[in-house]
């Protein structure tokens, strides 16, 4: 069998040049950002004797009287509207605990979800027996933030026929602040294979459906052999999500598959490393570093 | 046989420093791409790897939870290989427990733990090289860890081992020193507000030479801070170019 062995190289920062612009306001934490008591605290501050001080990493934002720090890499803090992609850790009376990366587990009340067959009525014990039939410990499921609660926990609800159990796919946990804000989080992407990129920085790769189920609502997960294309697809997209991740690029539906795309060029054996590429598409330049020994057919 | 001369008259220590020199310290965060913060330091030949998860959910007892603050869960370990002989227990051993409990004192005096009720935040260290002074390389490389993690802290925690010999205190002791004899103190400092998180010394040390070497830790810790905001700058700097699309 044969066996893929790469030597350690150093992984060199790519060097993409900052417009004076551009230049940050970089704090740490102890840094005082201003002594003007006419602004408002944000996240990532605290006040010190009448001295606005930061306390994580990041850089500052300012929105008129409001200055808070962004650190650089934080777990998910939730906001009512997000999608999310979760994964059922336990299985409580009257409602589900879903792991979305954040501070506290997500809860899943039983009245936010969709019953089977949509139907709209009052949620009855035989309900709550039959809650792990549904959603068990273990299963991923899409949901959209509905509330927060006041000690930062988020509370979802399943209550639209596109969120609800994942089927077969394949799930990359990256970071949050690399996930771009859209209006939409569901993609159907022409290569042919969809994508959810949860707002908590968990993306969802599955192959399109082929014809909707009007009366799935989140509750049928289809079980077919998926085509070995569609297969091929999928990992290449992962693949390309785990380099954009790597490098630091914000990731939205266009920006992946204009990786997708120039990845293309690289047909190889098993699996895709870290190839050397250069996209270009509306003024969108990334390049990523390539490691030795790849088995890249030229 | 003469003994090892810990401080020369030349003023010159075991391995040439000056009484008030640190040693070369040498720091990089975010080593591991699947923990929250991460962070690998070498303070001379002591290296230390530090591991932070969260804040998170409470894993284990429910019970444990404070509601209006994070609980924060430290780990210490020494790797087999990190002494001249091979360790037969890791961790688990009094010593080791004793300095875990250390790392989470010092570490609760500066994480802002109240913003994150009902949840944990685990630190695990783990020396990789022990050449003396193996707390304040522990809490160096956790604070590193702790702010790649992007967890609040009211401001660095910087420490320093030092120790008293022939009238002068010695910063930053290293192995040799440390098993000399010399009365060694164990100082972690918050450095901006002056403020001490923890003060450890096992050792007998005369009354009137507590305040001096108190100050030459302070000192010693401030020196640390600065390499430290150099390294974190430094990582701000590489690690946040390319996320502005």
């Amino acid at each position: 069998m044969a066996v893929d062995m790469r030597l350690p190289t150093v992984i060199k920062a790519m060097s993409l040049s900052v417009s004076a612009a551009d230049r940050k306001d970089m704090v740490v934490p102890g840094d005082v950002i201003t002594s003007d008591t006419g602004f408002m605290r944000g996240h990532g501050t605290y006040v010190d004797e009448d001295k606005l001080t930061a306390s994580v990493a990041g850089e500052v934002q300012r929105v008129d009287k409001l200055i808070c720090v962004r650190p650089l890499k934080t777990r998910f803090n939730g906001e009512v509207g997000d999608v999310v992609v979760g994964r059922i850790t336990e299985v409580q009376q009257k409602r589900w605990k879903v792991e979305t990366n954040s501070r506290l587990d997500s809860v899943l009340l039983l009245s936010s979800v969709n019953l089977p067959g949509g139907e709209l009525r009052r949620r009855s014990a035989e309900d709550e027996l039959t809650m792990r039939e549904y959603l068990q410990e273990g299963d991923l499921i899409s949901a959209e933030v509905q509330s927060v609660f006041s000690d930062g926990a988020l509370s979802l609800h399943t209550r639209s026929l596109k969120y609800g159990k994942l089927g077969q796919g394949v799930l990359v946990q990256l970071s949050p602040s690399l996930i771009k804000r859209q209006k939409t989080h569901f993609h159907n992407l022409p290569c042919g294979a969809s994508i959810i990129l949860g707002n908590n920085g968990f993306v969802w790769l599955y192959p399109t459906p082929g014809q909707q189920e009007e009366e799935a609502g989140g509750f049928y997960t289809s079980l077919e052999p998926v085509s070995l294309s569609d297969r091929e697809v999928i990992s290449r997209l992962r693949n390309c999500l785990l380099a954009l991740a790597a490098h630091k690029v914000l990731l939205y539906d266009t920006s992946v598959l204009y990786c997708y795309e120039s990845s293309l060029q690289h047909q190889n054996q098993n699996r895709l490393h870290w190839p050397t590429w250069c996209l270009q598409g509306n003024g969108l330049v990334l390049h990523a570093r390539s490691v030795q020994t790849l088995k890249v057919n030229r | 046989m003469a003994g090892l001369e810990l401080l020369t008259d030349q003023g010159y220590r075991l391995d040439g420093r000056k009484a008030t020199e640190l040693r070369k310290v040498q720091a990089r965060m975010g080593v591991f791409a699947q923990a929250d913060g991460s962070a690998y330091l070498e303070q001379g030949n002591t290296k230390a790897l530090a591991v932070v998860y969260g804040p998170h959910e409470m894993r284990g007892s429910r019970s444990r939870a404070l509601h209006d603050r994070a609980v924060i869960n430290c780990q210490y370990s020494m790797a087999t290989f990190s002494t001249a002989e091979r360790k037969r227990r890791p961790h688990g051993d009094r010593k080791s427990t004793e300095m875990s409990l250390h790392l989470k004192q010092t570490f609760e005096a500066a994480v802002m733990t109240q913003l994150f009720p009902r949840s944990q935040i685990d630190i695990y260290v783990k020396i990789l090289q022990s050449d003396g002074g193996n707390y304040s390389v522990c809490v160096n490389a956790a604070t590193l860890a702790v702010i790649d993690a992007g967890i609040p802290m009211r401001d660095y925690v910087c420490a320093c081992t030092v120790g008293f010999v022939d009238e002068t205190p010695l910063a930053d002791l290293c192995h040799a020193e440390e098993g000399g004899g010399v009365s060694s103190l164990a100082l972690a400092l918050l450095p901006r507000g002056g403020q001490i998180a923890l003060v450890q010394m096992d050792a007998r040390l005369h009354q009137d030479h507590l305040e001096t070497l108190i100050e030459a830790a302070m000192t010693a810790c401030k020196g640390v801070s600065k390499v430290l905001d150099g390294v974190v700058r430094q990582h701000l700097h590489e690690a946040s170019v390319h996320s502005r699309e």
